[in-house]
């Protein structure tokens, strides 16, 4: 049984985005605020703390989830993978990101980084998705500078390149 | 927006989990999926002493069809339930209400034992369990129980388990043949809490339907030979019984009208 | 539809303005690496702020009692109001007025959420562990509320020193308004209640605030928006010299909308804070504050009234306007309503003008700017009214418009109060846009719809889309007489400076403060145009820095500002450079400079290409070898436009104002239909066409459209925020303020018309992102008219309300069926009445409810309930439903006591969960089993729970009143465990059905 006091800082690790990472985090302290702030990964943002707008949505064990909605204690010994982590092993935009760029699918960047792991998990999950099931997909994400249309024309597109390109790997 | 203070508690097994719940009572707060507590916690609504999570437990992640009916653990989340081979043969009525709980990103990590434990009025899953006749199962150290869906949700987020008491398991009797079900709701957004959400299912002659949203916790009547403009004067009079508050999504007389339109809409779907 | 609306390309010849060039921005954004303010790292030791915030809406501060969060170990400081007070001025506003803002509540609370105390501790979570050991006593008063009752007499007064809740009334006639009404064939009137909303930017405001002992000020970091005019209003606050307050902005602002402008109280707040606890301090709003207490657009009440001729030539309009700030005006407010004076007649040729405006003050959030900025509340009026006159008529609305609409022959059209419309062609945007957007269709379609008995609407809705604004608009709200005194007050500078370093390359700094509008992206493709270069090869850094930057007063971003200012800012100063490089290319070349030309990264003849220099050779004879300059050119190369605009001249002495310098033109129109049984709007088919003259990008201004249509859908179905009589908040999170969603956001289309350029911008941009705000509310509104016929649409329109205008009587129930419909006298309480039957004599049950000691064990959740006078009460008791508690500070107080018969009772109960007051009379009668005990409660519930549980606090409270009920039956019947079924006949057992208790 793992007992964790209230008035300690308690040891933490797991690995983000196949890195292991670690660091010390009080019992109540949020996921989101250890990612940012105690292992300085500030790519995934925060926006509301109560779990509606997806700003801060990431991948715990290749689920997508609200990171202000999880203890840091909790993620311990999980695999994480954020924004930080989409592009290609040489830098350059991975099929969401490029997808994203080319559909002008973002304005101030805030909430993008739960959207694009939000649409990460979904297009592994469907890769033929239609208009309604990406409009479904995204109803757990706020954008409040685009219409949406911008970014489910993104993600058809990202869909149509990765069917592509597992065809080619196949 | 950040919660207050707690310590934390992972048990290793089902029975230390009752131990602790046992030893802490009011003061502890389970958690298995958070999607409900965290919003509550950073919000400070709720200040527990100690959170014991329940959400590594592999005893709690059972999903199984039991003689009677499906039985859930703690550990299920609603995205696992949803994905479950037996989903639509045995619970159609919940693969219809499911994907208007929450996002799937809340339903990769929350439960169906933890939305029905935080009965909220306006919940899917309690709706559903309220209708199908459920029950809720419950341990603590004083041994274990069966509370069925009428007695566990008593009103807003209020429930009959005991402080000392774990929710193990939900039960949802599978679907019978002869029976047709059907869930519908409204709401302003896709994901939201229902302003109303109604479930019918139908035997028979017999007609049953269960309303959320408009009383302090979902409310279920059933009906036997009902037809035509009857089913109209009996939704009218549930939603006369039933009220409805005020309040800045939608009025009363509002969540009345819905009873009638939605509960006439299910029950119609119900003898298709 | 097709994924771009906009063609690739808007262009002329081979510029990269025009193109759909994507953006730079997305480079860092799309990996991560952004940096909004959270992002960038502090110092060691930095702090972090917290704040106590106001559960009532208007409430004397009778005390506040901070010790016991001073002395919590990671306290770094404790700041009152009143401190706050001592240590700066006023903030100031751009008129004398009687209220005294310093960004914290002295002495009184006015709003729910108004800052009270803040905290310095180690961190946010500490510093919100203190927050909750800060004890605040209030007496609380009655609030005002709406904006029109609130400058009634009889209002409660919520600045001591006005006279009036109304701080600013000013009647502004233009044209002969009294003469245009008496001589009409007709007139007609229309009263509009516009709602609060914001467009809640998903980064919310962030300061970092660190005390600099070299110049005796600040450096702050925040996501500021501009204008920076309000740098000074912050540094005389503070007391210090403008250059001692250095404001940064990091690169990155997570959207605006608007909403931080006024975000400077807090910076002057946590300046104060942050020389208290001697170390830098960081406070990032969270969402519930943000809703609660940031900023929204004003709320607005317009009685508008027209007069018309039988053809339908509208000769005259008068509009009184009651603009409902909220409980503090903060610079530039009132500005909203003076930003469209120039336009109150839209793009209609009306000749006679009168417009009353009373800014009033309410217990509400305070206002700031909202994207559209003041254009919704107006148009919404302006565009009512001529559907209002059309259906009068019996003609067409589209006709209507047309007839009244200024013609292209009349440009520049200078309207009655002021505005100078610089170009456009009304009527041939209109003609584009019904033809490509299939008006006839759409005509036929609601035919059919209607004829099988559907609710089908069209509505049609234009507007001029001002862009940026004239800086002495806002003195509009002086008379003449002040306005001189003040001096003038006008123009609207924008700055940009390129450099060209030695190895060429090109460095781009601009004051625009970009919240994600692509302004990198835009500035890049113009000064690679005048520079021959590709747009890749240019930097642009909008990261802002006062003590370093060229800026002026109204720098920042806002008002459609960058298509029309920024850009011609960067276009001069790019121009600069170019003309700069071009006179020492021309002695290399042996040609006159105006020969030389710039393309592919060289500089060359315009009459041999072959004769070049490369671009960066240039660069680096200016850096390196100032001797081989021509004689009159400086070392260097480095230009910064300040860029005006002459037309931006100051109110003349009757008041005609050029509020914004260009005026671009949208039309709108679409078809809804009403489901009869939900009352559900649904917009079947939506068109939205926007001439703004030159496009810099299209893939830019196309997401301008899309993302302002999309909060103008929110505007008009979903947003509001909901205040109850009592001031009480209840949009407190974002499940109770709603904001759009994929799901519900409909497709529409976008219509390109023949664009015409503004003669005043230097590449005939205007501003595009503002137009949908104004349109889509009331085009939408104006088809739910046509579908219903009728006159009063509010918006947002949630189902239950059009549900209501539907009509239609709600069937009664069968007879003998108990309801549990709330019969509400104050709708903003929670009232529970009943009896019941209780075990025990009158006197027994009488003498319990007056004993505290047994009162304490009646009481669920009561710690401690002590006698503090005659028939005064006071306790602690942990309060809540479920998992959702929260200790209280009780005060009862009984009255009327008639032993043992009869007595009412008033209580107030505090704590961190909310504050909520209480009335309820207690009747006891003679019974069969002992007592009859009638009860009969109201209570109200202010503070956090009000704001985010309002779906649920009813029931929750029932359950509480119930809880005490049935432990009063318990006691009274000997302390025992009387089981509750044993009471739960009569109106118990409906009461306990009620709360979910019964079975």
């Amino acid at each position: 049984m793992k007992n964790l006091s209230r008035d300690s800082r308690h040891h933490v690790t797991f690995r983000l985005n196949g890195v292991t990472v670690e660091g010390f985090s009080e019992p109540r302290m949020l996921l989101s605020d250890f990612l940012r702030h105690e292992v300085g990964a500030t790519g995934t943002h925060v926006g509301c703390e109560h779990g509606v707008c997806g700003a801060c949505t990431i991948l715990i064990d290749g689920t997508a989830s609200r990171s202000c909605l999880m203890l840091a204690v909790q993620a311990d010994g999980a695999e994480i993978d954020t924004i930080e982590g989409l592009a290609n092993a040489d830098g350059s935009f991975g099929i969401l990101q490029q997808a994203f760029h080319e559909n002008f699918a973002l304005q101030c960047g805030f909430c993008t980084p739960g959207i694009l792991m939000s649409l990460s998990e979904f297009l592994q999950d469907n890769p033929d998705p239609s208009v309604d099931e990406i409009k479904v997909a995204l109803s757990g994400n706020v954008c409040r500078c685009t219409s949406y249309h911008e970014i489910i024309n993104a993600c058809i597109d990202a869909a149509a390149a990765l069917r592509t390109s597992k065809a080619e790997a196949r | 927006m950040k919660p207050a203070p707690f310590d934390y508690i992972r048990p290793d097994s089902v029975d230390e989990a009752i131990g602790v719940l046992g030893e802490y009572g009011d003061d502890a707060r389970v958690i298995a999926g958070g999607q409900s507590l965290l919003p509550m916690l950073n919000m400070r609504l709720v200040r527990p002493e100690v959170l014991i999570d329940i959400s590594r437990l592999d005893e709690l992640k059972q999903l199984e069809k039991t003689g009677s009916g499906v039985r859930i653990g703690a550990g299920v989340t609603q995205g696992a339930l949803a994905i479950w081979v037996g989903l639509e043969p045995d619970l159609p009525l919940i693969a219809r209400a499911l994907p208007n709980v929450g996002h799937f990103q809340t339903r990769n990590r929350g439960t169906v034992c933890g939305s029905i434990c935080h009965a909220d009025p306006s919940s899917e899953l309690p709706l559903c369990l309220a209708l199908l006749e459920g029950e809720v199962e419950l341990r603590s150290d004083r041994g274990a129980r069966r509370v069925p869906a009428s007695d566990f949700q008593q009103g807003v987020l209020n429930t009959a388990r005991e402080a000392d008491e774990l929710a193990t398991n939900v039960v949802f009797p599978a679907a019978s043949n002869g029976a047709a079900y059907a869930f519908d709701e409204f709401n302003h957004r896709h994901g939201d809490f229902a302003v109303v959400a109604v479930a019918a299912r139908s035997e028979g002659a017999r007609i049953s339907l269960a309303v959320g949203g408009v009383a302090d916790r979902p409310e279920v009547r059933h009906w036997t030979g009902l037809e035509g403009s009857a089913i109209d004067d009996a939704l009218n009079d549930l939603a006369w019984e039933l009220g409805g508050n005020d309040d800045i999504h939608a009025t009363a007389q509002y969540r009345r009208q819905l009873v009638r339109h939605l509960g006439r809409k299910v029950i119609e779907e119900t003898a298709r | 539809m097709t994924k771009f609306a906009m063609p690739e390309e808007i262009r002329e010849g081979d510029t990269h303005v025009g193109r759909r060039m994507l953006r730079v921005e997305d480079r860092s954004l799309l990996r991560g690496e952004g940096q909004f303010v959270d992002d960038v790292p502090v110092k060691k030791g930095t702090l972090h702020a917290a704040f106590l915030r106001s559960p009532h809406g208007h409430a004397e501060i009778i005390n506040i009692d901070t010790s016991r969060a001073e002395e919590m170990p990671g306290v770094f400081a404790v700041l009152t109001g009143r401190e706050v007070a001592e240590q700066t001025n006023p903030m100031i506003v751009g008129f004398e007025n009687p209220i005294d803002y310093y960004g914290m509540a002295v002495d009184k609370v006015r709003y729910v959420g108004e800052p009270v105390v803040a905290v310095a501790a180690v961190d946010r979570y500490r510093a919100e562990d203190a927050l909750d050991l800060i004890e605040v006593t209030y007496n609380v008063l009655r609030a005002a509320v709406d904006p029109v009752e609130a400058c009634e007499p009889e209002a409660p007064l919520i600045h001591p020193r006005a006279d009036s809740n109304c701080v600013s009334k000013r009647n502004f006639v233009h044209g002969e308004p009294d003469k245009a009404f008496a001589e009409a064939d007709r007139t007609t009137e229309l009263t509009i209640r516009y709602p609060r909303n914001s467009i809640t930017p998903m980064e919310t405001y962030a300061v970092l605030s660190e005390p600099n002992a070299e110049t005796g000020g600040f450096d702050v970091l925040s996501n500021f928006q501009g204008p920076f005019s309000v740098h000074t209003v912050m540094a005389l606050a503070l007391r210090i010299r403008t250059a001692s307050l250095r404001h940064r902005s990091p690169k990155n602002s997570g959207g605006s909308f608007g909403s931080k402008l006024v975000i400077f109280p807090y910076i002057v707040v946590l300046c104060v804070l942050a020389r208290k606890a001697r170390r830098p301090v960081k406070w990032i709003e969270d969402r519930l504050e943000h809703l609660s207490a940031s900023s929204v657009a004003p709320n607005r009440v317009t009685r508008v009234e027209a007069a018309y001729g039988n053809d339908g030539i509208v000769t005259g309009l008068r509009l009184t306007h009651w603009d409902d700030h909220g409980a503090y005006l903060r610079a530039p407010m009132p500005a909203p309503i003076y930003r469209m004076h120039g336009v109150s007649t839209n793009g209609y040729d009306i000749r006679n003008l009168a417009v009353t405006n009373h800014i009033v003050m309410t217990n509400k959030c305070p206002t700031g700017a909202v994207r559209g900025f003041g254009g919704p509340q107006l148009y919404f009026a302006v565009e009512r009214m001529m559907h209002k006159i059309a259906t009068e008529l019996g003609i067409d609305p589209l006709e209507l418009m047309r007839r009244n609409m200024v013609r292209a022959d009349q440009f520049p059209y200078k309207a009655i109060a002021g505005a100078l419309l610089d170009s456009g062609d009304y009527l041939r945007t209109i003609d584009e846009t019904v033809t490509e957007g299939g008006l006839d269709a759409l005509k036929k379609r609601r035919d059919e719809a209607r004829a099988q008995g559907k609710l089908y609407g069209i509505g049609y809705a234009a507007c001029v889309e001002p862009s940026q604004s004239n800086m002495g608009y806002i003195s509009t709200l002086k008379t003449g007489l002040e306005r001189e005194r003040a001096g003038p007050k006008d123009g609207a500078v924008a700055s940009v400076t390129v450099s060209v370093d030695a190895l060429g390359s090109v460095n781009v700094i601009g004051d625009s403060v970009p919240q994600g509008q692509g302004h990198q992206t835009a500035l890049s493709q113009i000064v690679a145009d005048q520079l021959g270069l590709d747009p890749e090869e240019i930097v642009v850094s909008l990261d802002t820095d006062t003590s370093k930057d060229g800026w002026s007063i109204a720098a920042g971003n806002y008002s459609c500002r960058f298509a029309p200012a920024s850009a011609s800012a960067a276009h001069q100063a790019a121009f600069r450079v170019r003309e700069k490089m071009a006179r020492i290319a021309a002695t290399r070349l042996n040609v006159p400079p105006g020969d030389v030309e710039f393309s592919g990264g060289r500089i060359h003849a315009a009459n041999n290409p072959e004769n070049a220099i490369p671009f960066y050779r240039v660069g680096g004879l200016a850096h390196w070898s100032p001797s081989s300059l021509p004689d009159d050119v400086e070392p260097g190369i480095r230009e910064t436009a300040m860029w005006n605009a002459p037309e931006l001249t100051p109110t003349t002495a009757n008041d005609e104002i050029n509020t914004s310098l260009a005026y671009g033109f949208g039309f709108d129109f679409c078809g809804v239909e009403i489901d009869r049984d939900t009352g559900v709007v649904r917009v079947d088919h939506y068109v939205s066409a926007h001439d703004c003259g030159t496009i810099l990008n299209p893939g830019l201004a196309e997401g301008q459209i899309r993302g302002s249509w999309a909060s103008a859908w929110g505007a008009t179905f979903i947003e509001e925020f909901c205040y109850d009589d009592d001031g009480t908040f209840r949009s407190g999170s974002f499940a109770e303020y709603l904001v759009p969603t994929a799901t519900e956001l409909p497709d529409f289309q976008i219509v390109h018309p023949t664009p015409h350029p503004s003669p005043y911008t230097r590449l005939g941009a205007k501003g595009i992102a503002e137009g949908n705000q104004y349109t889509t509310p009331v085009c939408v509104a104006n088809a739910v008219a046509d579908a219903l016929g009728i006159e009063d649409v509010q918006l947002p329109l949630k189902p239950a309300k059009v549900l209501r205008w539907i009509g239609g009587a709600e069937p009664p129930p069968s007879k003998g069926i108990q309801t549990n419909a709330p019969a509400q006298r104050n709708p903003s309480a929670i009232e529970v009445s009943g009896q019941m039957e209780v075990p025990a004599p009158p006197q027994e049950v009488w003498d319990l409810l007056l004993d505290p000691d047994r009162m304490a064990r009646l009481i669920p959740g009561c710690e401690r309930l002590v006698k503090t006078g005659d028939d005064r009460f006071n306790g602690t008791v942990m309060l809540g439903v479920g998992p959702v508690k929260g200790r209280f500070d009780v005060n009862i107080e009984l009255a009327e006591l008639d032993a043992p018969r009869r007595t009412t009772l008033t209580g107030t109960a505090d704590g961190p969960l909310g504050s909520s007051r209480g009335q309820g009379s207690f009747v006891i009668e003679d019974s069969a089993a002992g007592s009859t005990v009638a009860y009969d409660v109201s209570v109200e519930l202010s503070g956090k729970v009000a704001a985010v549980g309002g779906r649920m606090i009813k029931g929750a409270a029932r359950q509480l009143i119930d809880r005490f009920m049935r432990a009063l039956v318990r006691q009274a019947g000997g302390g025992g465990q009387a089981a509750p079924a044993r009471h739960r006949s009569g109106f118990l057992a409906w009461l306990m059905r009620l709360v979910g208790g019964g079975r």
